[in-house]
């Protein structure tokens, strides 16, 4: 269960962007979790209504965007959706493969409340 | 919702006291902000420190993953009997508690420094960079990193290592990889473990954990030990023979 500390690290980028914008008060968080990440989405979300307490989004809502793995093949070039333990072509079912996503851990978007010009 | 300030307080509460709002003074926007920052970048740059201080000196850095129970600790003893007088190894051991490992491997006349972690189940850079600070980096070839036991949290968790090694034991079953695909996936060498309870553990495939591997689009080599056999550790002291000699010639 890391994903407190994953969640006390996201704070701390949403706090940068906050300030950034000079704003003390964040509305929604939109992360991208990708299953290859390490992260499970649900626990994250669990821990952040434990960690923003007191920080800048302590009223803020975490929107969990799930990137599936997807993996482009070397020899035949096709991109295909796999399971995360099964990083095969699902053209010719070699392992010779990237990965074109699924490792993702993103703090993407915040939404925050500014002074009005 | 209230029309002043944006809050959850009805049209009959907010006509009945006069609502202004907390922000009725203050008009607000809210923005939305694109960021496209990763999530553990704070890490991650702690990570890079940590792997350009040992680069400097040419010090390769190995982080060790495994369950508990798989040899680790044992691995990291019979390497040091192997590499005596020829490569200074220093030796960082993460666990929850106690300074057990850390005494085993000053036993062998080589520095430890241990981390507890408490109740966290990986380690990060930070924890190693306080850690580095306690070692002599001018009398080290070679840092060896003995993560916590455990096959999934520290597989998130940049060191600032060059390499990952993760050990799988013939007592844990063939399709741990399939099972952890994270950490297998990041893995840079893999050891099979405890090799010589094959004979009594027959229902370990080292072929099927060989398959498991390459299913995670993962390279690595895959090498048979056991501790108890230490001429079967050849290929893995010559690996980091190998890394060390690319680690030295990037200085």
């Amino acid at each position: 269960m890391h994903e407190l500390a994953v969640c006390q690290s996201l704070l701390l980028e949403v706090g940068r962007a906050a300030a950034a914008n000079g704003s003390r008060e964040v509305t929604r968080v939109v992360v991208a979790v990708g299953a290859l990440s390490g992260v499970e989405g649900s626990l994250l979300g669990r821990a952040f209504e434990v960690a923003r307490c007191g920080t800048v989004a302590e009223h803020a809502a975490l929107e969990i965007e799930a990137v599936p793995v997807r993996v482009r093949c070397k020899i035949c070039a096709i991109e295909t959706e796999t399971p995360v333990n099964a990083l095969l072509c699902g053209g010719c079912g070699t392992w010779q493969v990237e990965i074109a996503s699924g490792e993702e851990l993103m703090l993407k978007r915040v939404e925050l409340v500014v002074d009005a010009p | 919702m209230c029309d002043q300030c944006g809050c959850t307080a009805t049209p009959e509460v907010v006509r009945i006291t006069n609502h202004q709002g907390p922000f009725s003074a203050r008009p607000v926007d809210v923005r939305s902000i694109q960021v496209l920052t990763g999530i553990l970048s704070a890490n991650d740059r702690m990570a890079e420190h940590n792997r350009a201080h040992l680069g400097r000196r040419g010090i390769l850095a190995v982080n060790i993953m495994s369950s508990p129970g798989s040899g680790k600790t044992s691995l990291l003893e019979q390497t040091i009997d192997a590499v005596a007088g020829r490569l200074r190894i220093a030796v960082i051991e993460g666990d929850l508690e106690t300074e057990n490992d850390a005494e085993r491997i000053r036993a062998k006349g080589v520095p430890a420094v241990q981390i507890t972690t408490g109740q966290t189940c990986h380690l990060d850079a930070a924890m190693v960079h306080d850690a580095l600070h306690a070692l002599d980096l001018d009398a080290i070839d070679v840092l060896l990193i003995e993560n916590v036991g455990n096959l999934v949290c520290p597989a998130s968790f940049d060191l600032g290592q060059h390499a990952n090694v993760a050990l799988l034991s013939v007592t844990e079953g063939d399709d741990k990889p399939a099972k952890y695909p994270t950490l297998f996936r990041a893995a840079d060498l893999v050891m099979l473990t405890k090799i010589d309870l094959l004979d009594v553990l027959d229902d370990f495939s080292p072929i099927k954990a060989e398959a498991h591997v390459r299913a995670l689009a993962n390279p690595a080599e895959i090498l048979r030990t056991s501790a108890r056999r230490p001429e079967t550790l050849a290929p893995w002291v010559a690996w980091l023979d190998q890394r060390l000699a690319e680690c030295r010639a990037a200085v």
